[in-house]
């Protein structure tokens, strides 16, 4: 049984309800879905019962019909790494800020509510990062236009006449 | 004496690019600091959506331009893993080459911009003299000295010439003989020890957790480099030492740097003995479905890219993540209780990239 198995293990043992799927991506990795709500009490769990004390990275993806916020972590100790995909109704672009637990998560949740409008309840200092602070727009939404130039059309596409 | 705030930038020596750094000052001690970036926003997660795959490279290639194969080849595994391939061995090698080259033409980027900073101008010249034969290397593998454009989804580009071991072996013999003189030159340096000794202190709990990652995590005394924790291509067949310093100040993450140059070397003679005959590249899938990423070691730090894909011949969302960005988070902790000229040591110390921080 690999790390991340003995980890998963240990995630669905304490939270049988909340995985909504959990999984390996490849030795080393684990994989969970959750819901929003569930985010600060397994994350919880995975830094302070699991180890995983290094917050990679903060993505957040417009997938249309949902928004999704992927969460990566790192256990230096034998470097696996876990990744948490919490699921954001699209109507309602909230979820809870991990800045309580890592500092690191201050600059990447400022970076995905600035470019994806994702706002992080309690996160001490929201505020746009990247783009100026007037802006009104959230440009990595899919709904945000983006001029396509024709050389970047593939050929498929022009036959059918998609974009 | 009342606090008021300083800005530092967007055009400050210090900088090394365009972004402001507001602090806040005592007189001459540093209460508060805050950095403000965002001047070189190009948008290259929003272009990636409407490329393919393989071209979004081009941009890649550009997130930062003193280390610019290593943020394609993060990209290039990050892609491999989500159409599920396995490039061939001569490819893993050939990566693994030219990321070192790469890395020692950034390292030396940053010690000829740190040594400007702190009054080495002498090692301004230098290192920049020594850089010009590892873009030459470069330039012998890919055609291109800064933007080469080499790493390629299912390998590199092309095969290197015959007679490439041999000039490697010569530049690095020569490289390693000016290396000895560049740490002369900084043990022996009154000023260069003042400046950086004691100065932007940072433990190795506080590191982690505001994220630091890369050299500046490594002078923090934590054995993490990624080549080692979760090894990619073929560094775990290859021997040899991640460097690791205790001090914690901007003198040990200098000195980690420096190593990382001599075991750079080392990376590159040993790949060169152990590269076997084939293959260098193949042909991968035009389309891909699902979700992938994959952290690498960059230069300055740990560089994750998040690709996801709807089934399309272009990615459906890119993340980049970069170090240097997680690191100026850092950068408040560090100054804070310090004098405003050691803010050129510390910002020098932690290397700067502002490409890769405004993506």
């Amino acid at each position: 049984m690999g790390v991340e198995e003995q980890a998963l293990a240990k995630l669905r043992e304490r939270f049988p309800k909340l995985l909504l799927e959990s999984g390996s991506v490849r030795p080393g990795v684990g994989r969970v879905k959750i819901d929003r709500k569930d985010l600060v009490e397994i994350c919880f769990y995975l830094k302070e019962e699991l180890g995983y004390e290094h917050l990679s990275c903060i993505s957040a993806v417009d997938w249309r019909d949902r928004y999704e916020c992927v969460y990566h972590f790192t256990r230096y100790s034998d470097g696996s790494m876990f990744q948490v995909n919490a699921i954001i109704p699209h109507d309602d672009p909230h979820i809870e800020s991990l800045c309580k637990f890592w500092r690191s998560a201050t600059y990447p949740e400022r970076e995905s509510y600035d470019l994806m409008g994702i706002v992080f309840d309690h996160q001490p200092d929201l505020r746009r990062i990247l783009l100026p602070p007037d802006y009104r727009f959230f440009p990595l939404r899919k709904d945000f236009p983006q001029e396509v130039d024709r050389q970047y059309i593939s050929r498929r596409k022009l036959k059918t006449g998609g974009v | 004496m009342a606090e008021f705030w300083v800005n530092m930038g967007p055009q400050h020596p210090m900088t090394h690019g365009l972004w402001n750094l507001r602090i806040k000052v005592d007189g001459e001690t540093i209460v508060d600091a805050e950095p403000i970036i965002g001047y070189l926003h190009r948008g290259v997660e929003k272009i990636s959506e409407v490329r393919e795959f393989q071209k979004v490279i081009v941009l890649t290639d550009r997130l930062c331009y003193v280390s610019s194969i290593t943020w394609s080849h993060a990209y290039c595994l990050a892609v491999e893993e989500l159409m599920g391939i396995e490039i061939p061995e001569r490819g893993k090698y050939l990566r693994v080459i030219s990321l070192e080259i790469q890395r020692i033409a950034s390292h030396l980027m940053w010690l000829a911009a740190f040594g400007a900073d702190i009054g080495l101008l002498t090692m301004l010249l230098y290192a920049l003299r020594e850089r010009e034969l590892f873009l030459d290397l470069i330039e012998i593998m890919a055609g291109l000295r800064l933007n080469s454009n080499y790493t390629r989804v299912g390998g590199v580009r092309n095969d290197v010439p015959a007679d490439f071991e041999k000039s490697c072996q010569r530049v690095i013999a020569h490289f390693l003989k000016k290396l000895d003189e560049y740490e002369d030159m900084m043990e022996n340096s009154k000023t260069f020890l003042m400046r950086t000794q004691g100065i932007g202190k940072l433990s190795k709990e506080d590191a982690i957790n505001w994220g630091v990652t890369g050299p500046n995590l490594r002078g923090s005394g934590a054995d993490v480099d990624l080549r080692r924790t979760i090894p990619y291509e073929v560094y775990d067949q290859i021997d040899w030492e991640p460097a690791i310093e205790k001090d914690c100040d901007c003198y040990a993450r200098s000195i980690v740097r420096m190593r990382e140059m001599r075991e750079s070397c080392k990376i590159v003679l040993d790949a060169l003995k152990k590269m076997p005959p084939g293959p260098y590249r193949m042909k991968p899938p035009r389309r891909a479905e699902g979700e992938a990423f994959r952290a690498t070691e960059d230069s300055r730090g740990e560089a994750l890219f998040y690709v996801a894909a709807d089934g399309d011949d272009r990615p459906y969302r890119v993340k980049i993540r970069s170090p240097i960005f997680c690191t100026l988070a850092a950068v408040p902790q560090m100054m804070r209780g310090h004098k405003v000229a050691d803010v050129v040591s510390i910002m020098g110390s932690i290397d700067i990239c502002v490409g890769e921080i405004d993506k």
